[in-house]
C-alpha cells in the first residue's frame, strides 16, 4: 500500500480541455499515471492526449471505472467542479489544483465533504505523488525518487526544495502530499499524518508548515498522542509581520498573534518533532531519524 | 480587500443597518460644510486603512466650526503610519450609554462562518478575545443553510445583551450575516454598535473586508476598491499593477522567488544568516521573461534594497524563461544598480544557466549559499554607505 495514489489509481481530469489541464494531463501520463478520462461540460466525445472526454464526471467515472479526479477548472467554476466530483460515490479521492477559489465556495465544498467518505486534497495545491508509480497534479516528477520518507506540505515550491535535497542525499520518498495554502482545505496535516502513520512503506515523515491558522499546532498534538512514525518539521514565515498576507491566502498571522511561526515551532518541538532552521537542516534531521 | 469606513457604512446603510448621518470630505471647506449640515457635535475621521486611528490622532470630536476647521486641517494630509490622509468622514456624534460588538467572519479551523456578539464593544476586540474569550459569544453557521433566525437570537442572548435591545441587535446581526454571505465578505464587523439612552442601536464604525478571490462576481465592490485606491504605498500599488504578491518590509535584502512557502523560507534564511529582508515578492507559477523583468524592476525601485536574491525552484516555472527575464532586466543598465544573486533549480534549470548572462549576476547552486552571498553583498553596501 502507498498513500492515496498508486499504479492502480484510475484518474479523471476535470478541465482537461483547458491549457493547464491539457499540459499537465500529458505530464501525468508521461510520468506513468493512469489517466482514463477527461470531464468537461459540452466537450463530451472529444479526445485529449489520447484520453476520452465526457460531459459529466458521473459518466466519465462509470464508463472508465475511475476512482480519482484531478480538478484543473478555473476558480469561478472550481467549487461546482468539486461538488460534482464529490457527488460521485465511486471517486474516493479528489485533488483540486485550482488557486483562487472564493473562500465561501470552499466552505460549502468542505461542508459537503463531511458527508462523504472521499478525501479532498487542496484546493490551491501542487497535488500528490507516489514516486515511480503515479502523480496527480503539477509536481515536477523528475526531482522525486521512490523511497520510504513521506512528505506533507502547505506549499508547492517549498516541497520541491525539500524533496530535491532529500533526493540528492539519496533519501527517496514514499508519497508527497501538497495539502494547499488556502485558509480552508479538504485534508489537514492531521489527516495526512494519519495516512502515513498507517502506511507500512513510510518510515519517517517530513511536515512543512507555514504561518496562519492552527493546523500545525493540531498536528503537533496528534503526533504527540498517536504517532509512532518519526516526524521532522519545518515552518516557513518566521520573519512575516502580523496582518500581512504572505502570498497564500491562508498564510497570515492575525493581529492578535495567533498563527505565528514561533507557536507552531514550539508546539512541534514539545511533541518531540525536530524543527529545522533551514531546509538542509530538515534533511539532516531526517537522516538522524531514519 | 478592505473597504474604507465610509464605503462599508454605505453598504451597511443600504442594507438597512442604522448608521449615523455623515458626509465625505476631501478639503477643509467640504468638511466644515458637512459638519454644518449634520449639526454639531461631529466626529472627523481619517479614511485610511490603519488600525488605532483614534490613538494616532486621526479621529477628533468637535463642537463648533472653529474646532471643525482646525481638526480637518490637522487630519487632512497627515501621515498615519505611512498612509497620507486624503479624505475624512464627517459624522454625527452619537450620544451613547453602551457599546457592543457584532461581527461575522470565517472560522478557518472549522471551515465555516461564525457570528459573534459581545457587550465589550468600542475596544480592540482581538485584545478582548485574548484576555477574556468568554466575553465574546459565538455561534457557528452551517454554510449549507445560512444563519437561522434562532441562531442570531441565541448568540445575542448568550452575550448578555439587554433584553430591551436584543431583538434589534439580532436583526442587525441577521442583516450583517446576509451581507457577508451575499457580498463574499471575509470579515464584517460593527465595533462599536452604539446603544443610546432611548434604546436605539446605531453602527458607529463599520468594517467590511471582501474576499479578493471573489471580486470577479462583486462588480460594485470592485468599483469601490478602485475608488478607494488613493495615495497608499507606492511600491505596493506598483505590485498590484504587475499582479505580484508583494509585501514591503524594512530591511535591505531584496527577495524574489516563486511560490509563497519558498519565498517565506528565503526571507527566513536571510534573517537566519544575519541579514534583514526588504520584501516578500512571489512571482507566482509559470512566470514568463517579462514578468521576471518586472519583478526585478519592482525590487530595484525600493530605495532600501542593497542587494537582491533571486531564488526560483521551477515546477511550472521554467528556468530558461527566468534567465531570459533576468538578462532582459539587467542588460538595459550600463551599470547594475544593485548586486543580484541568482539560484535556479527545477524545470529547465540547465537551459536557464546556459542563457543567463553571468557577467551581470552572481550564481549560486544552493538556496543557502545564495542567501548568504546576498546578505554579504548587502552588508558591503551598507558599510560603504557608513564610510561615506
Amino acid at each position: 500500500m502507498s498513500v492515496l495514489v498508486d499504479d492502480d489509481s484510475r484518474v479523471i481530469v476535470q478541465g482537461i480541455t483547458g491549457g493547464e489541464g491539457k499540459f499537465h494531463t500529458e505530464q501525468m501520463i508521461e510520468y506513468g499515471t493512469n489517466v482514463v478520462a477527461g470531464a468537461v461540460p459540452g466537450k463530451g466525445g472529444q479526445e485529449v492526449a489520447g484520453v476520452p472526454v465526457y460531459d459529466t464526471v458521473a459518466e466519465a467515472a462509470e464508463e472508465e471505472n475511475a476512482d480519482t479526479s484531478v480538478v484543473f477548472v478555473p476558480p469561478a467554476f472550481a467549487g461546482d467542479a468539486c461538488f460534482e466530483a464529490l457527488g460521485v460515490d465511486a471517486l474516493d479521492l479528489v485533488v483540486t489544483i485550482t488557486e483562487g477559489i472564493p473562500t465561501q465556495d470552499v466552505s460549502r465544498v468542505y461542508r459537503r465533504l463531511q458527508e462523504t467518505d472521499a478525501y479532498l486534497i487542496g484546493p490551491n495545491c501542487p497535488g500528490v505523488i507516489t514516486p515511480g508509480e503515479a502523480k496527480l497534479g503539477i509536481l515536477p516528477g523528475n526531482i522525486f525518487e521512490a523511497g520510504r520518507v513521506g512528505l506533507v506540505s502547505r506549499s508547492g515550491t517549498l516541497t520541491y526544495q525539500v524533496v530535491d535535497s532529500l533526493t540528492q542525499r539519496g533519501i527517496g520518498q514514499s508519497t508527497a502530499i501538497g495539502i494547499g495554502g488556502d485558509p480552508i482545505i479538504g485534508t489537514s496535516f492531521v489527516e495526512a499524518l494519519a495516512l502515513f502513520e498507517q502506511d507500512s512503506k513510510t518510515d519517517a515523515v517530513v511536515m512543512c508548515g507555514e504561518i496562519g491558522g492552527e493546523d500545525e499546532e493540531e498536528a503537533a498534538a496528534y503526533i504527540d498522542e498517536y504517532m509512532t512514525t518519526p516526524v521532522a518539521g519545518f515552518i516557513a514565515g518566521r520573519t512575516a509581520p502580523p496582518g500581512k498576507r504572505m502570498g497564500h491566502a491562508g498564510a497570515i498571522v492575525s493581529g492578535s498573534g495567533t498563527g505565528t511561526a514561533q507557536s507552531k515551532i514550539d508546539a512541534l518541538e514539545s511533541a518531540g518533532v525536530p524543527v529545522g532552521d533551514t531546509p538542509e537542516e530538515v534533511v539532516d534531521n531526517v537522516e538522524d531519524l531514519l | 480587500m478592505r473597504l474604507h469606513e465610509y464605503q462599508a457604512k454605505q453598504v451597511f446603510a443600504d442594507a438597512g443597518i442604522p448608521t449615523p448621518a455623515s458626509g465625505l470630505a476631501a478639503t477643509v471647506d467640504e468638511a466644515v460644510a458637512a459638519a454644518e449640515e449634520i449639526g454639531y457635535p461631529v466626529a472627523i475621521k481619517a479614511q485610511v486603512h490603519v488600525g488605532g486611528r483614534g490613538k494616532a490622532g486621526g479621529i477628533k470630536l468637535v463642537e463648533d466650526e472653529t474646532e471643525a476647521r482646525e481638526a480637518a486641517e490637522d487630519i487632512l494630509g497627515m501621515d498615519l503610519k505611512g498612509y497620507t490622509v486624503e479624505r475624512v468622514l464627517v459624522e454625527e456624534a452619537v450620544d451613547f450609554v453602551n457599546e457592543l460588538y457584532v461581527g461575522v467572519t470565517m472560522d478557518r479551523g472549522e471551515g465555516k462562518p461564525v457570528a459573534m456578539v459581545s457587550t465589550r464593544g468600542g475596544v480592540n476586540i482581538e485584545e478582548v478575545a485574548e484576555e477574556d474569550p468568554d466575553a465574546i459569544a459565538r455561534e457557528h453557521i452551517d454554510p449549507a443553510f445560512g444563519m437561522h433566525p434562532y441562531q442570531a437570537r441565541k448568540v445575542v442572548y448568550d452575550a448578555g445583551v439587554d433584553r430591551e435591545i436584543a431583538s434589534d441587535v439580532a436583526s442587525i446581526l441577521t442583516t450583517l450575516y446576509q451581507l457577508w454571505d451575499d457580498r463574499d465578505g471575509s470579515d464584517a464587523e460593527i465595533n462599536p454598535l452604539m446603544v443610546t439612552g432611548d434604546d436605539e442601536v446605531i453602527a458607529a464604525d463599520a468594517v467590511f473586508n471582501v474576499d479578493e478571490d471573489a471580486l470577479f462576481r462583486q462588480p460594485e465592490l470592485q468599483e469601490m476598491e478602485e475608488e478607494g485606491e488613493f495615495a497608499e504605498n507606492e511600491l505596493e500599488r506598483k505590485a498590484d499593477e504587475y499582479g505580484f504578491d508583494y509585501v514591503r518590509l524594512s530591511g535591505n535584502v531584496g527577495i524574489i522567488g516563486n511560490g509563497a512557502g519558498l519565498v517565506m523560507t528565503t526571507l527566513d534564511l536571510v534573517d537566519h544568516y544575519g541579514g534583514t529582508p526588504a520584501n516578500f515578492l512571489d512571482v507566482g507559477g509559470g512566470a514568463k521573461a517579462d514578468r521576471i523583468a518586472n519583478a526585478l524592476d519592482m525590487v530595484f525601485s525600493d530605495e532600501n534594497v542593497d542587494s537582491v536574491v533571486f531564488n526560483i525552484f521551477g515546477g511550472i516555472t521554467r528556468g530558461d524563461e527566468v534567465a531570459k527575464g533576468i538578462n532582459q532586466a539587467l542588460e538595459q543598465f550600463d551599470e547594475i544598480p544593485k548586486p543580484v544573486v541568482v539560484r535556479l533549480a527545477g524545470t529547465n534549470w540547465e537551459e536557464g544557466m546556459e542563457i543567463l548572462n553571468e557577467d551581470l549576476v552572481t550564481v549560486e547552486k544552493t538556496l543557502e549559499d545564495a542567501v548568504q552571498r546576498a546578505v554579504e553583498y548587502a552588508d558591503d553596501v551598507a558599510d560603504e554607505e557608513v564610510k561615506q
